[in-house]
């Protein structure tokens, strides 16, 4: 197996290896939580703390998992982690709380989470699994930031709630695109940046699953 | 490894990891139960001033809480015979606790329970905006249950005891986005000035489907459904129909009228 530096781990998820935008992971949450930039960023957090600890704790016990129970063993870990995160927020930042309702609970089914803990913490040492987490994590949170920015500022012309671009109805310039404030837009964006990635870095492009054959016989139909 | 494999060995990993994640977990609830509790209390507070039109979302908390104590009295009712209960202290008094238990509730037959929460707590606490010791605005807590959950909030009202002020929820778990728009401030405020009985006193404020005719003469007891949330919607109906009827704020509400 390859030996991984800290590095490498920790910065190749950002863009090389990006969750949401190579692996296609973490989608509905992304599309939840972005509309404002408040939330994008304390999701983004909380995301990137369980993933890292979720994946430092499963590294340190990994040798004593039974394979036939590890599932349960990574979801046991990654489900009592998020639940502390959420008690952490309920206690100290009750409005963000509030209006991520669901979606802290939601992080227990996050692929990128259980993806990284099966995939990497179960087969290496537990600081590495730790940076590796830690760093799928800020690839995430780019992406979620990103969309944060892209939402808040065109869709309601603030940034943390505070106003950027002066609005027409308050006697401006600026007519919010209230369409970015929904879920949907999300899902655009993100299309949006995962082709400019692969402009990019070409080597992100994927070969097509199967390609048309030639056709070779001459009548369309019979 | 085959020994790690065993259904021993196995059992026994399960075991050790759902003990530390459970001292883990029951650990830091206990440990930051003292914060929640304030900062659920704060919220609540919040609402309330909210919905009393004295304050907005954004209040930081030394704000809500000197608003709160400078602004808002609190008195404990007793339901059935809408008499003020002045031995019980509204601070520590809890209409919810006292709710869940059989000596200070009583049961709702199926055709009372209009808001769904099966019992019904003797005494609850009310809040007055007071002026110059002139009412400026009483708040009545409601509670009822919409699609998921128990919506819990307040009903605001002028001193004719007929308009509203405001109405809001500050806890529910509704679908976010449906009937999680329960709490949107655009709903919220198309409350404000409508009309909650008739002239014999019979609650008659409504929420109805497909919009609101305004040169409709109902119009002014009609409020508008939330979008694809109809059973939240009938939730909010219901629970109105019943804190404001006989089993709810009936008789407080007939006692105030008639000492105006």
């Amino acid at each position: 197996m390859s030996k991984h530096t800290a590095k490498e781990v920790l910065l190749n998820p950002i863009f090389a290896n990006n969750p949401i935008g190579l692996q296609i992971l973490g989608i509905c949450s992304a599309l939840a939580v972005t509309s404002n930039l408040n939330t994008a960023i304390v999701m983004s957090i909380a995301l990137t703390l369980v993933t890292g600890f979720s994946n430092l704790f499963i590294a340190m016990i990994r040798t004593q998992i039974p394979a036939s129970i590890r599932m349960i063993v990574q979801m046991v870990i990654i489900a009592s982690l998020v639940i502390v995160v959420d008690q952490i927020l309920k206690a100290y930042a009750f409005s963000l709380a509030k209006q991520l309702s669901v979606f802290v609970g939601l992080i227990i089914t996050n692929c990128i989470v259980m993806g990284r803990a099966e995939a990497f913490a179960m087969q290496n040492p537990p600081w590495i699994s730790f940076l590796d987490g830690i760093g799928n994590g800020l690839g995430y949170s780019v992406m979620l930031i990103t969309l944060g920015v892209v939402r808040e500022l065109f869709g309601a012309g603030k940034l943390f709630g505070i106003e950027i671009l002066h609005l027409v109805k308050d006697g401006g310039w600026y007519v919010p695109n209230g369409m970015l404030l929904l879920p949907p837009s999300a899902f655009f964006l993100i299309g949006l940046i995962i082709w400019g990635l692969r402009t990019w870095r070409v080597e992100q492009k994927e070969e097509p699953a199967f390609r048309m054959a030639h056709q070779v016989i001459e009548k369309e139909a019979y | 490894m085959s020994n790690k494999e065993s259904t021993g060995r196995t059992l026994f990993v399960a075991l050790a990891v759902s003990l530390v994640a459970s001292v883990f977990v029951a650990g830091s609830a206990i440990a930051l139960k003292p914060v929640q509790i304030e900062n659920r209390l704060l919220d609540k507070q919040r609402s309330i001033l909210a919905i009393a039109g004295l304050g907005d979302d954004d209040l930081s908390s030394a704000q809500v809480k000197d608003l709160f104590s400078s602004r808002i009295k609190a008195r404990v009712v007793d339901l059935s015979t809408g008499e003020y209960n002045d031995d019980l202290d509204p601070v520590t008094f809890d209409p919810l606790k006292a709710a869940k238990d059989p000596k200070t509730s009583a049961a709702l037959k199926g055709s009372e329970d209009l808001a769904l929460i099966k019992r019904r707590e003797q005494f609850t606490t009310v809040y007055m905006v007071e002026k110059d010791g002139q009412l400026e605005s009483l708040i009545l807590p409601i509670r009822g249950y919409g699609l998921w959950s128990t919506l819990h909030g307040f009903l605001a009202i002028k001193p004719d005891l007929n308009t509203v002020v405001g109405l809001g929820f500050y806890q529910h778990a509704e679908t976010p986005g449906l009937g999680g728009e329960v709490d949107n401030p655009k709903w919220r405020g198309i409350w404000p000035g409508k009309t909650l009985f008739d002239e014999s006193g019979k609650p008659v404020i409504e929420i109805v489907k497909g919009g609101v005719d305004p040169a409709s003469p109902d119009a002014g007891h009609q409020v508008d459904a939330l979008a694809g949330a109809t059973l939240t919607s009938n939730g909010v109906d219901r629970l109105l129909q019943f804190w404001l009827g006989e089993q709810g704020f009936g008789p407080y509400l007939a006692k105030l009228r008639q000492g105006a």
